[in-house]
């Protein structure tokens, strides 16, 4: 076994546990590289069959083309797909104008407890992993929310020997981050060798490219000539910049990550 | 793409004694990290007023920065020519002990950092404690912060010495001892020239050195089932491979319950990732020959392996994490591999206080942050191995109320000292056994005594004297060897209990305190056996089983029958 097929195994051997362990379970999907490799692994697992609903958070501040490839995607795959938008927020005109973090906070955060709170999901399944920024580095593959997903990252239980806490107190729930152990290197290695489709918008057009998708408003594309899997490898083995550095949201802070995701943030 | 090997190794000491320094710096001198997590430690370390903080490279939360500490065990990637590396960091402080264990639990290899100026502290005794509680026999000792000791040869072998006499008492046998400055980098990445003395490895080449593990997969075939899906015409069972290899047509057996199969087939999707062979750390998906029942928990192994232990009671060293003390006789739920089950701790043989090795015998509970030596007695039968044998099957964790609490290692089966069934007349106790049922266990290929009665039986009570195993007559009696005493069971009661001296033969049957027919069918045969059994030596095993085989029938009364 390589690298790839060790972190295939962990990864796969965790949604099977999720999945054994909550009924009422979803994934989270961004249409973006690391939640598409989740869902391939999703049927890796189930033997072709994805067994639970997906959750789009759509922000309605998305960059189009990605809400183009979802409806496209979700058609193809015949996924159960839940699109959720926080109406009420959008009613009451939140944007980025009124503060990069609040509107994170009401059509990310709020919104995706609006979901939770609606289907009554005791799991939800993630792609985060761990070398993206410093609070994911110490997430736990099983990561407790309390009934307002907040996240109490200074005591966590322990974790080891691939058991993983799954019994919690009623109205909780808990995040599950299958992908924790995978870099920015493993996605974009297994995406080429397992024939992934993925959205063109992290392909170079006029010297640009995303490396991370987000919202239009807060997501820049980075400077590259990087057309292919290979050429993006290969740029970002040679790269000095941080995968999230197009994510406006980031630098507002020097911790901004973590306060959103202390908040219950993805 | 070649397959690289990958080691994870966990940096374990004492708070302060300059973990995440050692690692950052590695980082940094290897070029390991994004120039953008450098400019951000820089800009936070200058608003702090503070030269560059290596330790920031890892701690990245906000109360890990503003008050120098490790909260949580961060894990990061690094690459040698030779091959690619998880370094572990782990928190040093007491209370953040469970972020140790969660870090150090998944580690083949351990560095354990000790401050040259402060020497072993408790938790470097701790965290020691639990490397070797953990099986992890991989580790070199990192002797930092010689800047603070001149860089002093005599210094560093003095605290050598201290380090090794400590560790030797836990069976920890480090196999290197590097003496580092984190802080400038001395023999991190390259050889510093303010130790000339220090003919070893820098910590970068020292790294490469480390053997890793034997794979698993040449180990005997452990399967357990981690679910059942039924999600077309398939009915596939799921799960991980801990070790050993599988393949299409295997003879299989299925536990606790021992059930026959065949492999039929491995499931795969999609179409080009089909294999005829499957080894340890896949997880994979099989059907099988026949259409068992076959649930999440059970352990499927190779038909004529008889390794895996079936049981419901076993020794185990553990180590307590928990919010509250592990204490004996409460229900707590017990993981190992995809098993769980409810399970009470029956006995704690030993607390081992892990900083001063001071252990007490027969503690009432384990403290947190404790190591123990415990019997464990579980609801159901579950399946295991040693730890020695199989490190996946053979460790469980303990969870309380909602949280893994705590984790052990088995160290083999146990005989619980039960309650025992017995005779009483005022003084005078008898044990018996030959109320005990008598089983084959398949599962485990031997034979079993199962003590029905934990009760004592007085003048006047009846006695069960049909057993599934055993049938005697309705008065004979019973002879205790051992504790010179005769019963006597008159129509199914027990009449009267007396010295052997006292006991004048009756002309019943007799038969001895474990239930074997005793062969005496004359009152001479009853004064020769018992002038034999005046010069028997009690502890004289041998001339025992002589004595045994020549008066004892232990079919007459008695037979096995099997069970799973």
């Amino acid at each position: 076994m390589d690298h790839l097929d060790r972190l295939e195994a962990e990864s796969i051997y965790i949604l099977r546990e999720a999945y054994s362990k909550f009924s009422k379970i979803a994934m989270l999907w961004s249409i973006g590289k690391d939640s598409t490799v989740l869902l391939w692994l999703a049927k890796k697992a189930f033997f072709g069959h994805c067994p639970f609903p997906l959750i789009h958070i759509d922000t309605t501040y998305k960059i189009p083309e990605m809400i183009k490839y979802r409806d496209k995607l979700a058609k193809e795959y015949n996924l159960d797909l839940i699109v959720h938008i926080n109406e009420e927020a959008i009613k009451q005109g939140m944007g980025p104008e009124k503060g990069r973090l609040v509107c994170c906070k009401a059509l990310k955060t709020d919104a995706l407890q609006q979901v939770i709170n609606k289907y009554k999901f005791e799991a939800l399944i993630l792609g985060i992993r761990r070398d993206e920024e410093g609070s994911r580095s110490k997430e736990r593959f099983f990561s407790l929310r309390n009934e307002d997903s907040e996240w109490d990252y200074t005591n966590q239980p322990p974790e080891f020997w691939n058991q993983f806490n799954t019994d919690f107190p009623k109205g909780s729930h808990v995040r599950v981050h299958p992908l924790l152990s995978w870099t920015e290197i493993d996605i974009w290695m297994y995406i080429k060798r397992e024939n992934i489709p993925v959205i063109d918008l992290y392909f170079a057009k006029n010297g640009k490219r995303y490396r991370s998708l987000g919202c239009a408003p807060c997501t820049f594309p980075v400077e590259s000539n990087a057309t292919t899997i290979d050429e993006i490898i290969e740029e970002l083995k040679n790269t000095k910049v941080n995968e999230r550095a197009g994510r406006a949201q980031d630098q507002e802070d020097a911790y901004a990550m973590q306060k959103l995701r202390k908040e219950g943030y993805m | 793409m070649t397959a690289r090997e990958l080691l994870k190794i966990v940096v374990v000491g004492h708070v302060d004694h300059g973990k995440s320094t050692i690692i950052g710096r590695l980082l940094y001198d290897t070029k390991s990290v994004p120039e953008a997590a450098i400019e951000r430690v820089k800009r936070i370390s200058k608003e702090k007023g503070r030269p560059f903080e290596y330790a920031y490279l890892l701690d990245a939360l906000e109360e890990e920065q503003k008050q120098g500490i490790t909260i949580d065990t961060t894990q990061i990637k690094f690459s040698t020519p030779k091959r690619d590396y998880l370094i572990i960091d782990a928190p040093g402080h007491k209370e953040f002990l469970k972020n140790m264990v969660s870090g150090a639990a998944n580690a083949e290899a351990a560095l354990l950092v000790i401050d040259a100026a402060e020497g072993v502290q408790e938790q470097s005794k701790r965290h020691a404690y639990i490397l070797s509680l953990l099986g992890i026999q991989k580790v070199y000792v990192i002797v930092n912060k010689m800047d603070m000791i001149e860089f002093s040869e005599k210094k560093f072998k003095e605290i050598k010495y201290e380090i090794s006499t400590f560790l030797s008492k836990l069976n920890v046998y480090p196999q290197k001892y590097i003496p580092v400055s984190g802080f400038l980098g001395e023999n991190i990445a390259r050889k510093s020239d303010k130790m000339p003395w220090y003919k070893g490895e820098t910590l970068l080449q020292a790294l490469d050195l480390f053997e890793k593990d034997k794979e698993l997969e040449d180990k005997p075939l452990r399967f357990p089932i981690q679910d059942v899906y039924k999600f077309d015409h398939r009915r596939i069972i799921a799960g991980r491979l801990e070790s050993g290899r599988l393949k299409v047509g295997d003879e299989i057996k299925i536990l606790p319950e021992g059930k026959v199969s065949r492999v039929k087939s491995i499931e795969f999707w999609p179409e080009n990732n089909k294999k005829d062979e499957v080894v340890a750390g896949m997880s994979i998906g099989i059907t099988i020959e026949d259409e068992f029942f076959n649930k999440r928990g059970e352990v499927i192994v190779h038909k004529n392996d008889n390794t895996l232990y079936v049981s419901d009671t076993f020794r185990a060293n553990l180590f307590w994490l928990g919010k509250r003390n592990l204490v004996k006789n409460k229900t707590y739920k017990l993981k190992l591999v995809t098993q769980e089950t409810e399970c009470e701790i029956v006995s704690i043989d030993k607390v081992i206080d892990a900083t001063t090795l001071e252990t007490v015998e027969n503690a009432l509970e384990v403290r947190t942050n404790d190591v123990a030596e415990v019997t464990i007695k579980t609801k159901e039968k579950i399946c295991f191995d040693e730890f020695k044998a199989n490190s996946s099957t053979g460790r469980f964790v303990i969870v309380d109320e909602y949280d893994v609490s705590g984790g052990g290692i088995i160290s083999g089966l146990a005989n619980l000292k039960e309650e025992a069934t017995k005779f009483a007349k005022d003084d005078k106790e008898m044990i018996v056994h030959c109320f005990d049922e008598y089983y084959y266990s398949l599962s485990e290929d031997l034979i079993r005594k199962h003590p029905k009665y934990k009760k004592t039986f007085k003048v006047g009570d009846a006695v069960p004297i049909e057993g599934e195993t055993y049938s005697y007559p309705e008065s004979f009696d019973v002879i205790d060897i051992v504790g010179k005493l005769v019963a006597k069971i008159r129509k199914g009661q027990l009449n009267d209990l007396v010295d052997i001296d006292q006991y004048i033969y009756s002309e019943l049957p007799i038969i001895t305190a474990d239930g074997f027919y005793l062969k005496v069918n004359s009152i001479d045969e009853f004064k020769d056996f018992k002038n034999e059994l005046v010069q028997l030596q009690k502890n004289d095993n041998l001339l025992l089983a002589m004595f045994a085989n020549k008066w004892y029938d232990i079919s007459a009364n008695k037979s096995f029958k099997f069970t799973d």
